[in-house]
């Protein structure tokens, strides 16, 4: 147990040795280790289950408790994942899921904060306030809420719009973007949260010498606001992004896992692992995505790495 | 000129008022509308166009706590019956031609989500509080790998960890379980903890703890008496956001738990149908759950940017 540095110091100050009840090292120990173990056991061991399994035949069926001990099977299930036509529609669902929902969130966030930096009344934090409500709140729960505002009959949304009686949770071809509707609706607070934060954080001395260059709204927006709220906003590309990609509760308190639920990964991963029981090909998926999510992560560090300097 | 500059400004900043006062208004409809519906009577529920106005009603809020049965037909409680009748009772059965059978299911998913919650809560921030002090404040080999580490566990998509987590859970027995849904909630809330915490712990600052240490006190009792009391503020936030997350958790409930340690986001959605499509005890049900998380919201508006990003912006 080296990782962590003696520090000698404290045990002897001018030469004398003194009497500590704990040695710091030992509290350290005691302080991190607890964590440590804890994330290993619960986070890190099922991971490297999960990989195993996903190179194996198996499935964890529940009548049959232990199902059929994993086969190894080699690559097996991650060529038959991406030789499947029926998967590359399921991602494209959710590249489309995630473009448009977070595209929206970062158009619109940002262009709240705008306004609401500009303001300049009593009542800004009350309506900042209001307007983070629906950031906290739990997104499957949400998607119930929406359920019954949606609904075709009895619902207000299409009343309140002056729109027909259109099925927004239903129709396969109309339901994801009413899951994209709440996601923007969930989420645009995050983005203008953050947006706030950087716009507060640009010194007031930029916009004085531009007002005396004469510079024009646009070209200040251009050259000094955007720049400098750029790294902020990938910041919020980056945890949008990563939470778009994986989105499991909202269109599961919205549509549910049914027929008529909209084709995306996770929502397929769940069928795929607990409801056909096909428990290696399901942790094959799930390494997929986490290989997606990682890889676009490290691209949007790298860009974030590079606005930081 | 510069009058007409200046009141120009004025009626600028008044349109902007307006404008971000309609945006709110329209933000909070779906929330209007829930609430408005939690209280229709039963009669007013089904309406369309839907009513704005109406008489309130808490029919709603009975019956998502409640199970009932219908009355046979002709068979009517005499006036004896209806006067020994307790209040809610008389409600019911005047609503919904129904009886009181007895406490639903909404009481107990309820207390569940409390005990789960309130409990992992309480160990997430004990054990956030002391590795961010461990962190903050010593020399540790590795430190940022190490934090990085405890961060990646957070990023990982629970649909990849969830089916070995169901595979140890039911291995070890621990499916449905208060306990098991307990250590999950610390697991994944934990890093959580230990990032926000390091930074509300990193803005104290040293000076009074060296000044205790050569006054004799230890490591511990420097971290009872002066870190802990110093960071309250910064651990009661990070409690409530822990309080908030597993309040909201559903895919890890959904799997992990079917009926003694059921939480409420892993019911309420699945009610519809046994509700008859009773829509004023859903929109009840969803009120009454997102009720503390909003007054929670509110008392942590100031943290709340510091929350979300995992301590990385403190304003």
């Amino acid at each position: 147990m080296s990782i962590f540095k003696r520090s000698k110091e404290n045990r002897t100050r001018n030469g004398q040795v003194y009497y500590r009840p704990m040695r710091d090292i030992t509290l350290l120990r005691l302080f991190i280790f607890p964590t440590i173990i804890l994330l290993i056991v619960i986070n890190v061991f099922p991971l490297f289950w999960s990989l195993f399994l996903s190179f194996s035949r198996y499935s964890a069926k529940m009548p049959n408790i232990w199902g059929k001990n994993p086969r190894m099977i080699g690559t097996a299930n991650y060529s038959r994942i991406l030789t499947d036509p029926d998967i590359w529609i399921r991602f494209i669902t959710t590249a489309k899921y995630v473009v448009l929902s977070v595209g929206g969130e970062m158009i619109l966030g940002f262009g709240l904060a705008l306004l609401i930096f500009r303001s300049n009344f009593k009542g800004k934090g009350l309506i900042t306030t209001l307007l983070v409500l629906p950031m906290t709140m739990s997104p499957v729960i949400v998607g119930l809420m929406w359920q019954l505002f949606y609904d075709p009959n009895w619902g207000s949304f299409n009343y309140l719009l002056g729109l027909g009686r259109i099925d927004w949770v239903s129709d396969p071809a109309r339901n994801l973007y009413s899951i994209v509707i709440v996601d923007i609706w969930m989420w645009t607070p995050f983005v203008m949260l953050l947006s706030i934060a950087g716009l507060s954080a640009i010194p007031r001395y930029l916009y004085e010498a531009a007002e005396i260059d004469r510079a024009s709204w646009w070209l200040k927006f251009w050259k000094i606001t955007l720049p400098m709220v750029y790294p902020l906003l990938l910041v919020a590309l980056i945890f949008r992004t990563i939470e778009a990609f994986k989105i499991f509760d909202l269109p599961m308190g919205i549509v549910g896992r049914g027929a008529v639920a909209p084709r995306l990964l996770a929502l397929h991963l769940y069928n795929v692992s607990f409801v056909t029981w096909k428990t290696s090909y399901g942790s094959a998926l799930g390494y997929i995505m986490l290989i997606i999510i990682i890889a676009t992560t490290s691209i949007f560090i790298k860009y974030l790495k590079k606005a930081k300097q | 000129m510069a009058r007409i500059a200046n009141r120009r400004q004025k009626i600028g900043g008044w349109v902007l008022i307006i404008v971000l006062a309609v945006i709110t208004f329209v933000y909070l409809v779906p929330f209007l509308y829930i609430i408005n519906t939690s209280f229709k009577p039963w009669t007013g529920i089904k309406e369309y166009p839907p009513k704005v106005i109406f008489k309130p009603s808490i029919g709603s809020f009975i019956r998502i706590f409640t199970s009932r049965t219908v009355y046979p037909p002709g068979e009517v409680p005499t006036e004896e019956e209806m006067a020994r009748m307790k209040w809610y009772e008389r409600i019911v059965y005047r609503e919904t031609n129904e009886e009181v059978v007895r406490l639903g299911d909404l009481p107990r998913r309820y207390l569940n989500s409390i005990i789960i919650c309130s409990i992992s809560t309480i160990i997430t921030v004990i054990l956030g509080t002391i590795t961010a002090y461990g962190f903050s404040r010593f020399k540790v080999r590795g430190k940022d790998d190490l934090l990085f580490f405890i961060l990646s566990t957070r990023m990982l998509p629970p649909v990849v960890v969830v089916i070995p987590v169901f595979l140890m859970f039911r291995f070890l027995g621990l499916t449905d379980t208060h306990i098991g849904l307990i250590l999950l909630y610390v697991a994944f809330n934990v890093s959580f903890a230990v990032w926000v915490l390091k930074g509300f712990i990193d803005e104290i600052p040293t000076e009074y703890e060296e000044a205790a240490m050569v006054d004799g006190y230890t490591r511990f009792q420097v971290f009872r008496k002066i870190v802990v009391p110093q960071a309250t503020t910064g651990i009661a936030a990070t409690a409530v956001f822990c309080f908030i997350f597993s309040w909201n958790e559903y895919a890890f409930a959904f799997l992990l738990s079917r009926k003694i340690a059921q939480t409420v986001p892993a019911w309420l959605p699945y009610q519809m149908g046994v509700l008859g499509y009773d829509w004023g005890a859903a929109a009840a049900g969803t009120f009454i759950f997102l009720v503390p998380v909003m007054v929670f919201t509110i008392i942590l508006r100031k943290h709340l940017l510091r929350g979300i990003t995992f301590g990385a912006i403190r304003k």
